[in-house]
């Protein structure tokens, strides 16, 4: 058991970066180019801690403070999640609140960063990062409440552990449409395509990507890494819940690995096909997930 | 059978939630030709050793080619003149009618069965995916400012009626509800030729225009 | 004998306003005399709260006042704030330099204190009302601290009448329990029926009254122009502990009876919702730091009134867990947002001490000149958002472990679509996190928006003292939860009268969980740490560059007035919510091919006072006007009007 939780925490710490490689590579099959090399994210971020920092004259420890905090929030809340099916490194009654509000401290200090620099564009990124993340947060919610109801736990291990594939007998229609609204917030959530496009050199129509403009060097590796950690912790959850089974620790571990490439190839395929919905037109779709995944409550609850 | 019928209603409710959110006319009327479609598969699902096959038939096939194929190709056409494709903000916008949707379905499921109906061999989504739906037309109905969304909004409205045929489709005779379908495939063909001359007198098929009537 | 040190603490704190003005000849030893005062007072405060949440018992039957559970959770914070305010105002209001307005604002500042502890000790339905009522004009003087200025009086005026609507309303709930119980002792009324007409006048009653004062929605109206427009240190008493004896008087009289009806819980449960969500949305919308704190109050009161809905759906049910996970979530917010909101309202006096301006887009920058404000002001922003590891996620995580167990119901039970909650409560989290970005980002964060920011300057020890204080006790609770726990249980089993054996059951696995949530806390920190060591070892390997200015995407004379302001910021979030906030824009477009000037003006009026109540009253006056000139003129309309109320009157004995 100890041995499998570590192994758990060597992929939290170790795979998130080629999550990011599969994607892009997935959209650069889609363009008919050859794409960048699968560790190439591993490569940057090697490149990016050997450079050093410049930092404007406007800023304080806040910028400063910003990505390190973001990356100790996201890397905390993946001690809280269950991979494979195995319980997490710590698990409780409610802890999937502590993992969204942890979330919500990395983006808290990035949108403070980005206010910190004193430029138009920053502040413009960080209103709309916050306004769609608060939008995201219940639709969070309510899928997470699904599952625990489908469950009948309370904590992530529990969701995601042995009960699940047994969940899928009675409750099949309502995990399905949960998994769609998880899907909207993992995309909302990372800043993907249709809520953002991570390609974007507009700084006009960038959110998350404007935040962290004037970040360099090692602070841009802790936000790029954390960013990838994030994704994998979403596809983790996803993995889990569409692609986990009973069976043996082999089997479940396999089929969650593998339902991670599943889940970086689909990102990468709707970041191909789609285009950037327009930005009156996030809420909507964030409301929707809501709305989808309040369904699929109501569906368990009657 | 149940299971797949389960299904169907609760792809039904979903159509109806996506409506209330969608903007774009064209989609708006394929989504309810393939929710119409859906219904036409419902008696056929529905069918219990004591139903006679060829009723159910009857009513899957005219289900079908009327609200899957017919209406929606009335409805192309009467758009076709006017050229507009979107619905800007409506009366009550997007987001709200999404939430009231969502409400109208929580209500509908969390209470269907205290409603003292006679449903006691029916499937228990039946009542609440009628009741749903009922409640998604008529918001469509009353918050959208093109007539082509009102005119879709009468046709979820008469789908949630039709759902809520089929309960009752032991005692009701095939003759009571081909006349439901006549009735719609009628209502639709006098509003196509309503909405052809909102468009021919304003150019628009915005409903707002018509209080421009008044003097 | 504890409830000596409580009869200590009313006596010493009402008292100590005096010394200010007796020693007024020699102003700097007396408020530092009425200040000991107050503080030895708290300080006994303290003592008894600890005390009795420690288990003893305290109860004096001659004196009429009684420390059960529940009492002493309101009077730690009670205690403690007060104490840390009247240290702030030894530098923030001074009496040397202000004068007779100190020794005013000392001794009413004092009164409230004692009257707010004779409250919550009170166990006899007078002693209550006289507290409460003390409390209460205090508490109208001290607004009026500033009363110069027309819209302080206009505040003033507003709160009073408020207030007194509220006390009728409460004269009305206790003379109907005296009518019930035969006696206003509060012994005497335990155990009433809920059901009936009593029951249901009783709440519906204390509702309005203890609502008023807690400020649940539609009843905050008076909140925000009281709370902006008194000094800083008497809107963190106000907004930190005066409201919450509202949600005291109303534990204290649901808790009276037996078994309360399920619309009770329901009505708090919508009242908190509606409250939170609406709460946050106004406060977003603000752009006068105090205003915005104060409808962060009514969000917070939302909080608080979800999980005192969800007890009193706990004890409708005989569901332990309910109950003590929904009062431990509405007892510790009731403390954690009187440490945080005390916090962030002493900085904000701070920041109106340094550049005299309470407008955040004339602010900026404010993070060089005042780091250690800009410190406890962030510690105080994160605990308010309810982000870990501080107080605030606690308690909100609490209310939502109650929001489980009530969607863990079997099949059929409507109970459990009471777990809506959860996503509500994350909503307002979310846009919470999104209002204190806005603040620090505006306020503190960028460059000086106007010269009000320049010359600022970080405040007096004694005023930095109380808010490191309140900070640091935030931290403890955030990272040390467990500890709580057994103190809230104690009070949870003091009001629900339920079994301490049933509720421990979910109490322990509740404290299981919060010491697992410490060590993620921990965790959390650990990694912070190793990060920044991190960095620190690779900048060190480079040599360090020269700061620049940052990179405006190319733009050639970018200007301090060009970053984001606060309206920006909220723009898109206080769209969403046109359906309730009306918001006035006054724009003049800038013009022509070199546009002159351009500005940008955007107003929000409460909806509930400036768009119904305020047309209600004016509407209201010119019927009563007309009504009197028309009757005025005739001697017949006169006589016609008695002789219709003659008629009415007796219609109404007859058929009734």
């Amino acid at each position: 058991m100890l041995m499998r939780s570590l192994f758990h925490v060597a992929a939290l710490l170790a795979l998130p970066p080629l999550v990011i490689g599969v994607v892009n590579r997935t959209k650069a099959f889609f363009a008919g180019r050859k794409g960048p090399p699968l560790l190439q994210a591993y490569w940057d971020l090697a490149k990016l801690l050997r450079k050093g920092a410049v930092y404007s004259r406007t800023t304080s420890w806040v910028f400063r403070a910003g990505p390190i905090i973001g990356l100790a929030a996201v890397a905390s809340a993946g001690l809280l999640l269950s991979m494979g099916g195995a319980p997490s490194l710590i698990s409780f009654g409610g802890d999937f609140v502590l993992f969204a509000y942890l979330l919500g401290l990395a983006r808290f200090f990035t949108a403070l960063a980005a206010l910190d620099t004193g430029s138009p564009f920053e502040g413009m990124g960080a209103a709309r990062e916050v306004t769609f993340a608060s939008l995201a947060e219940p639709a969070l919610f309510l899928c997470l409440l699904v599952l625990a109801r489908a469950t009948d736990t309370i904590s992530l291990s529990g969701m995601l552990g042995p009960e699940l594939p047994a969940a899928w007998g009675h409750a099949a229609p309502a995990l399905v449409l949960a998994a769609i609204g998880l899907f909207v917030v993992a995309l909302a959530e990372n800043s993907r395509i249709p809520v953002d496009d991570p390609n974007t050199h507009l700084e006009l129509t960038m959110i998350h990507e404007v935040m962290v403009l004037d970040h360099g060097g090692p602070d841009f590796a802790f936000i790029l890494y954390g960013a990838s950690l994030k994704l994998f912790l979403f596809g983790a959850i996803l993995s889990r819940l569409l692609f986990g089974h009973g069976g043996g620790v082999l089997a479940s571990e396999a089929l969650f690995f593998a339902g991670l490439l599943v889940f970086a190839v689909a990102v990468g395929v709707v970041e191909s096909v789609m285009a950037r919905l327009r930005m009156l037109r996030v809420p909507q779709l964030l409301v929707g997930a809501s709305v989808l995944s309040a369904f699929a409550l109501v569906l368990l609850l009657r | 059978m149940s299971s797949f019928a389960e299904l169907v209603f609760i792809l039904v409710v979903v159509i109806d939630l996506f409506l209330l959110a969608s903007s774009r006319l064209g989609a708006a009327i394929r989504t309810v030709a393939i929710q119409g479609a859906l219904l036409g598969a419902l008696p056929l699902l529905l069918l219990e050793e004591r139903h006679s096959l060829g009723h159910a038939l009857v009513l899957a096939i005219g289900a079908l080619a009327i609200k899957g194929l017919l209406i929606p190709w009335l409805m192309f056409r009467a758009i076709r003149e006017a050229s507009i494709r979107r619905e800007m903000e409506p009366i009550v916008g997007f987001v709200p009618s999404m939430v009231l949707g969502g409400i109208g379905v929580a209500f509908a499921f969390a209470f269907s069965s205290r409603l003292p109906l006679p449903n006691g061999m029916a499937h228990a989504f039946l009542v609440p995916t009628a009741l749903s739906t009922v409640w998604a037309g008529l918001l469509l109905v009353v918050s959208r400012k093109k007539a082509v969304n009102q005119v879709l909004g009468f046709l979820v409205l008469e789908n949630g009626v039709f759902v809520f045929g089929l309960l009752l489709s032991d005692f009701m005779p095939i003759m009571v509800e081909a006349g439901v379908l006549l009735d719609l495939f009628a209502s639709v063909f006098v509003m196509g030729i309503v909405m052809f001359h909102i468009n021919r007198e304003f150019s628009s098929l915005d409903t707002e225009k018509l209080s421009a009537l008044k003097d | 004998m504890t409830i000596g040190l409580v009869l200590g603490a009313i006596v010493l704190t009402s008292a100590s306003g005096f010394a200010a003005a007796a020693l007024a000849r020699r102003p700097a030893a007396a408020q530092a005399a009425c200040c000991a005062l107050l503080c030895a007072g708290c300080a006994l405060g303290i003592a008894a709260a600890v005390a009795v949440l420690g288990g003893q018992a305290a109860a004096s039957a001659r004196l009429a006042l009684k420390l059960d559970g529940v009492s002493a959770i309101f009077l730690l914070p009670i205690s403690l704030v007060s104490g840390l305010g009247a240290i702030y105002g030894l530098r923030y209001f001074p009496q040397k330099a202000l004068g007779l307005a100190a020794v005013r604002l000392q001794i009413f500042y004092g009164l409230a204190v004692g009257g707010m502890v004779l409250l919550v000790a009170a166990s006899h339905a007078i002693v209550f009302l006289i507290g409460w009522e003390v409390m209460a004009l205090s508490n109208f003087f001290l607004v009026l601290t500033d009363h110069d200025r027309r819209e302080v009086q206009n505040a003033a005026f507003l709160y009073l009448i408020s207030t007194h609507v509220g006390t009728l309303a409460l004269f009305a709930v206790f003379a109907l329990l005296r009518q019930a119980a035969g006696s206003f002792d509060f012994a005497a009324m335990q155990g009433l029926h809920a059901g009936g007409l009593l029951g249901a006048r009783v709440f519906a009653l204390a509702l309005l009254g203890f609502g008023l004062k807690a400020g649940l929605i539609p009843l905050h109206f008076w909140l925000p122009p009281a709370h902006a427009a008194a000094p800083s240190h008497v809107s963190a008493l106000m907004s930190g502990i005066v409201v919450k004896t509202g949600i005291y008087g109303l534990l204290r009289v649901s808790g009276l009876f037996d078994a309360p009806p399920a619309w009770w819980g329901l009505a708090l449960l919508v009242a908190g919702a509606l409250s939170a969500v609406l709460g946050v949305a106004f406060a977003l919308a603000q752009h006068d730091l105090k205003r915005l704190l104060a409808y962060h109050t009514v969000e917070n009161i939302g909080i608080i009134a979800l999980g005192a809905g969800l007890a009193l759906i706990g004890r409708t049910r005989g569901a332990p867990a309910l109950v003590v996970l929904g009062f431990a979530g509405a007892a510790l917010h009731v403390i954690n947002h009187a440490l945080f909101k005390s916090l962030l309202f002493l900085g904000a006096g701070a920041i109106q001490h340094a550049t005299g301006t309470r407008e955040i887009d004339r602010l900026g920058g404010l993070a060089r000149p005042m780091p250690a404000t800009a410190a406890l002001f962030v510690v105080g922003a994160a605990a308010i958002s309810g982000l870990p590891p501080l107080n605030g996620f606690v308690s909100e995580w609490l209310v939502v472990l109650g929001f489980l167990d009530a969607l863990g119901r079997p099949r059929g039970d409507l109970l459990a679509f009471a777990a809506i909650g959860a996503p509500i409560l994350a909503l307002v989290g979310g846009l919470a996190a999104a209002c204190f970005a806005k603040v620090v980002g505006v306020v503190f964060l960028g460059t000086a928006r106007s010269t009000h920011a320049q010359g600022a300057h970080d405040p007096p020890a004694s005023m930095l003292a109380p808010m490191a204080v309140l900070a640091a006790a935030c931290a403890a609770i955030g990272l040390a939860p467990a500890a709580t726990l057994p103190a809230l249980t104690r009070a949870a089993a003091a009001w629900s009268r339920l079994d301490a054996m049933a509720l421990e059951g979910p109490a322990a696995s509740a404290a299981a969980s919060a010491l697992r949530i410490s060590l993620v806390a921990l965790a959390l920190l650990l990694v912070a740490a190793a990060v920044w060591l991190l960095r620190r070892r690779r900048l060190a390997a480079r040599p360090a560059a020269a700061p620049v200015d940052t990179w405006g995407c190319g733009f050639a004379a970018p200007t301090a007035r060009m970053q984001y302001t606060g309206s920006s910021f909220a723009e898109m979030i206080v769209g969403r919510f046109s359906w309730a906030i009306f918001q006035r824009v006054t724009i003049k477009r800038p013009e022509g091919v070199f546009p002159q000037g351009a500005a940008f003006h955007t107003e929000v009026p409460d909806s509930v006072l400036d768009l119904a109540l305020v047309p209600a009253a004016r509407a209201y006056g010119w019927l009563t006007t007309r009504a009197r000139e028309l009757s005025l003129r005739r001697i017949q309309f006169q006589m016609l009007l008695v002789l219709a109320t003659l008629v009415a009157i007796l219609t109404w004995g007859f058929v009734w």
